[in-house]
């Protein structure tokens, strides 16, 4: 597994904890209620499990599984997806914040604008490698 | 594929049926005023289609591509493996049955079921990232 795979999906498996967490919480205080406060984690949960679980989960194995590149850079433009990543995970959390009382509301915004901008990085990172096997190159005699 | 890795993927296909099958029932409830209690499924829905599919498919699969924890222990514990599919599946139907009961009886035991169901599904996530931490790495 490559170091960005490995990065990713550490972040999701952090983002899994958290977001069962809260998930638990909120269900726990729908059969027997313990604080009126714990619906406000409803929207941070959903954030959490689909974008910083689901989305950078797919996003790690795809970097690791999808056909490499030869020639040049076995994972190709590798930039791309470590910018996508570290997007996806400032998008995320301003996302997740800014559904929380008193968050200023450019926030939501912005995090929005950051999840978008990572999906469009990695599809453009892994555009490339999303094709057939390749044959070897036949020789020149 | 390993069995634990085929029982964890049959049975998220089950659940896809079932969360389809929920979605028919609201969309039907919809249109031809069907139980209250059939109102009350949204929830269901979703989290049989996202934790019992998607969550448990990525589960399964994961337990089996990996990089392996050891040459002797290549799916870390195969103990916490089923502990996770057992806590998980049992936690999810429980909730697929108290949710809407709870609904329906608000104040009646139901509550804890749901309450109880949470503690069981949390386990799950708990024990899967725990058992899974170590085999995310390099080589």
């Amino acid at each position: 597994m490559p170091p960005l795979s490995k990065w990713m999906v550490r972040f999701a498996l952090v983002y899994l904890a958290l977001g069962f967490t809260f998930g638990a919480l909120i269900l726990w205080n729908k059969g027997v209620p313990l604080h009126p406060a714990l619906w406000l984690l409803v929207p941070v949960h959903v954030e959490f499990l689909l974008v910083g679980w689901l989305v950078q989960f797919v996003f790690g194995v795809a970097f690791w599984i999808l056909p490499r590149l030869s020639p040049g850079p076995k994972y190709g433009r590798a930039a791309l997806a470590w910018l996508a990543f570290g997007l996806l995970n400032a998008g995320a959390m301003a996302a997740a914040l800014a559904r929380l009382p008193g968050a200023p509301p450019a926030l939501g915004l912005a995090g929005r604008l950051a999840e978008a901008a990572s999906a469009l990085l990695f599809a453009a990172y892994a555009w490339p490698r999303i094709r057939g096997v390749m044959k070897p190159a036949a020789k020149l005699s | 594929m390993p069995l634990i890795t085929r029982v964890y993927i049959k049975a998220s296909l089950l659940y896809l049926v079932a969360a389809l099958l929920a979605g028919i029932l609201l969309a039907g409830s919809a249109a031809w005023g069907f139980p209250a209690w059939v109102g009350g499924l949204g929830p269901v829905y979703f989290h049989l289609f996202l934790v019992g599919w998607v969550t448990q498919l990525i589960f399964g699969v994961a337990l089996w591509m990996f990089p392996k924890y050891s040459r002797e222990k290549p799916r870390g514990s195969e103990r916490a493996g089923w502990a996770i599919f057992a806590l998980l599946n049992t936690g999810l139907l429980l909730r697929a049955v108290s949710e809407p009961a709870a609904g329906f009886r608000p104040g009646s035991g139901w509550g804890w079921a749901l309450a109880v169901s949470a503690m069981l599904q949390w386990a799950a996530g708990m024990l899967f990232v725990l058992n899974t931490w170590g085999r995310v790495k390099e080589r």
